[in-house]
């Protein structure tokens, strides 16, 4: 490292929540099974990129979200905003933590309070970081209603008042209130139709540009990540398998589970039609991580040492890490036919 | 294809599914909501035909429409016609014959529509008993032959289960084994896979477009997502606040857009080497349903709307070949319109 600190940076993170505990389990005076959500998640955010988070239902993609901002505890390991870790941020320093990253929500309805007007909404934001003196925070709302596109009037009325995009849009409003200098969106475009995706999307593309913020960009919508980012992590079951820079990983995957989820995502193009299932077997369980690669069951190149040996994430390209015991892969000039295959 | 296919009592060469001037309304406390409006469009027998639209406009009324599962206070009327018989004048007695035998539907929620008290092979069953003459014991191989189809592991065990034991991926899987269990004619799959990962996603694709080329079944499939158009569909109509207003090849649609709203979503999709460039969105909003405006109703957010487009509501007219249709005043000009890859 050449001593420049990254805005965000997660180190060695664990995080695991109590599992379900079954009468039989606890019956037999067995222990109580944890659900691994993170497992030894290392990755750092540059100031002003855009980060893609990507991987399937429940492989950790919005527990790493809420340990960025610390709505949760990291049980192991270090994340670190502008060097400091923020576990230890207390008092005032707490505060501006709170205030310089903020995170929109997947759901737009269930975290915007129903009783309150969006002027209401986005005071409230302001007054509680004293952002804006008061006399001064009706023409702040303006502004920012300007900036995220809705109407002037929209101030006056209340969240079912408004469509999907335009609730998502009030969500980005009340983070950009108080001057975030990065913000965790979590899902914030998925429950939209794509004609509506497309407008936040490219007002978060606008706003990034004028207010040079960090995003970091949970979705599972691999299509939209490589649009938005400039580098992508991909998890499974906790863990990162990859993190490389977007048209990299999208045009040579280091990782079989990376290449997997890009050929399995439907193309656009229906001339491109394939028949070929991109991965059979579903997700484990994350009750009981297989001792060696989380990917190992599933895997279509996998040999012994994947059983027993847990692969840690080493660089590979220009700016490419992955981890996989196969460090060829998807290199340029390595051929697969000398990669194993089968079970 | 047309609907004057030579009769004959061999049920194989039935002509398919026809549907005209299919209207289906609901008394809200708002006014009356045209949920779908005059639909028209064909499924040949060994054909997919996917039907896209945004949220709301109308695609799950227009699958349960055709399957006469409507109630009240929704009403529909027009002709859905099925193997040369009508739909929704037949008798009670014989569309229950017809739904989940010759017909099958998978719902956009398989926990919904799995029964949660009866393990998923006695739901098979029920199918079973209801539409052939098989046995017990032969009820039970067609059962775990299905499991086997839809690539449930372990359908020995599995059989007994209850739809709560299975993951998403797995109900769904068991929703298409119950679907298929008296290989249906004609499949209506009601976004099959939006809730599913997208590995998930591509397995259960796949397993759709094997059992179609194996069984010669036709499917609609209602889906929101262009890509999946792309990848298994064979035609597609593109549906807009309650009717159709783009029908086609999935390759000539794709490859030039007749209808402003087309050309909209298909822009608002990110394409590769284009990153982090500002995307075709479609500016607005829907209409609401029981306030269609004049005229087309996607003129307020449409671009190319002119005078004409304010006061006339466009036909689903014959723009092309291979039943090419667009419902807009310009579709000349929108088909000229730069392209947008
Ligand atoms: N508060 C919690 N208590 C117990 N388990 C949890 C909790 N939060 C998350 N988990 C579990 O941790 C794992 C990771 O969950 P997480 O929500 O981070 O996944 P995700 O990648 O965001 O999935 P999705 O794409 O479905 O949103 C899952 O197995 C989930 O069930
Ligand atoms: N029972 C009902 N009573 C009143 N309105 C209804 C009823 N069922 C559906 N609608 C309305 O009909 C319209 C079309 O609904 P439909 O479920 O077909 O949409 P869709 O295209 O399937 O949307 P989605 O992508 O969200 O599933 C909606 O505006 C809906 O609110
Ligand atoms: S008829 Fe007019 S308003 Fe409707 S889509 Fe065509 S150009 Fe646009
Ligand atoms: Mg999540
Ligand atoms: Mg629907």
């Amino acid at each position: 490292m050449n001593g420049h600190i990254p805005i965000l940076s997660v180190n060695g993170v664990y995080k695991r929540f109590s599992g379900p505990y079954s009468l039989l389990r606890r019956f037999k005076s067995e222990p109580q099974l944890a659900v691994h959500a993170l497992t030894n998640v290392t990755l750092d955010v540059e100031r002003g990129e855009t980060l893609g988070i990507v991987g399937e239902s429940g492989c950790g993609k919005s527990t790493l979200a809420r340990c960025l901002v610390r709505l949760h505890e990291a049980d192991e390991g270090v994340v670190r905003f502008d060097g400091q870790d923020i576990s230890n941020l207390s008092g005032g320093a707490r505060r501006a933590f709170n205030r310089r990253v903020q995170m929109i929500f997947q759901d737009p309805y269930g975290s915007l309070n129903p009783r309150m007007t969006v002027s209401q909404v986005l005071s409230e934001a302001l007054s509680v970081h004293k952002m804006r003196p008061k006399p001064e925070i009706p023409g702040r709302i303006a502004e920012l209603l300007d900036l995220v596109r809705l109407p002037a009037d929209a101030a006056g009325r209340y969240p079912h008042e408004f469509s999907g995009g335009q609730r998502q849009r009030i969500g980005i409003a009340r983070a950009l209130a108080v001057e975030p200098e990065v913000i965790v969106a979590d899902e914030l475009v998925s429950a939209l139709d794509v004609s509506v995706q497309a407008q936040v999307v490219n007002l978060l593309l606008q706003l990034q540009e004028k207010l040079h913020l960090t995003v970091v960009f949970v979705a599972h919508d691999l299509r939209l990540v490589r649009h938005i980012s400039h580098r992508v992590a991909v998890m499974y079951l906790g863990q990162v398998m990859e993190i490389s820079p977007s048209e990299a990983l999208f045009s040579a995957p280091r990782h079989p589970y990376s290449k997997a989820l890009l050929e399995a995502a439907p193309e656009l193009d229906p001339a491109h039609k394939n028949r070929n299932v991109a991965l059979r077997g579903e997700l484990p369980s994350p009750l009981d991580l297989p001792p060696g690669c989380p990917f190992a069951g599933r895997c279509p190149h996998v040999f012994d040492r994947c059983r027993v040996e847990r692969p840690v994430l080493t660089p590979r390209g220009p700016g490419q890490m992955a981890a996989c015991h196969l460090t060829d892969f998807g290199a340029p000039g390595a051929s697969s036919d000398q990669l194993p295959t089968g079970h | 294809m047309t609907a004057s296919t030579v009769p004959t009592s061999l049920p194989q060469t039935a002509p398919g599914l026809l549907v005209r001037g299919l209207t289906t309304t609901f008394d809200t406390s708002r006014g009356v909501a045209i949920a779908a409006a005059d639909v028209d469009f064909d499924v040949a027998p060994g054909e997919v035909v996917g039907l896209v639209g945004e949220s709301g406009s109308g695609k799950s009324v227009t699958l349960r429409s055709i399957m006469r599962l409507i109630r009240e206070p929704g009403k529909v009327t027009g002709r859905v016609e099925w193997g040369g018989r009508d739909l929704v004048a037949m008798p009670a007695e014989e569309l229950r014959r017809v739904r989940g035998g010759e017909i099958a539907m998978i719902f956009q929620e398989p926990m919904t529509a799995l029964n949660p008290v009866l393990p998923i092979g006695a739901q098979i069953e029920e199918n079973l008993v209801a539409h052939t003459d098989l046995n017990r014991r032969q009820r039970r191989e067609r059962a775990l032959e299905l499991m086997n189809i839809v690539g449930i592991p372990a359908p020995e065990r599995r059989l007994d289960e209850y739809p709560h034991q299975f993951s998403g991926g797995m109900r769904q899987r068991a929703m298409i084994a119950i679907a298929l269990a008296c290989s249906p004619k004609l499949l209506l799959a009601d976004e099959p896979t939006t809730a599913l990962d997208v590995t998930i996603q591509d397995q259960i694709l796949k397993l759709l477009l094997d059992l179609r080329d194996r069984m010669a079944m036709s499917v609609v499939l209602v889906t929101h997502d262009l890509g999946v158009v792309a990848a298994t569909c064979d035609r597609m109509a593109v549906m807009y606040a309650g009717r159709i207003v783009e029908t086609g090849t999935v390759a000539d649609v794709f490859a030039c857009p007749n209808h402003p709203y087309t050309r909209g979503l298909l822009g608002s999709v990110p394409r590769s080497g284009q990153s982090r460039t500002m995307l075709q969105s479609i500016d607005g909003t829907p209409p609401n349903l029981t306030d269609l405006p004049d005229g087309c109703a996607f003129h307020p957010r449409c671009s190319f709307a002119t005078e004409i487009c304010l006061k006339q509501r466009p036909p689903l007219d014959l723009v092309g070949t291979d039943g090419r249709r667009a419902a807009c005043h310009h579709h000349e000009r929108v088909a000229a319109a730069e392209p947008i890859l």
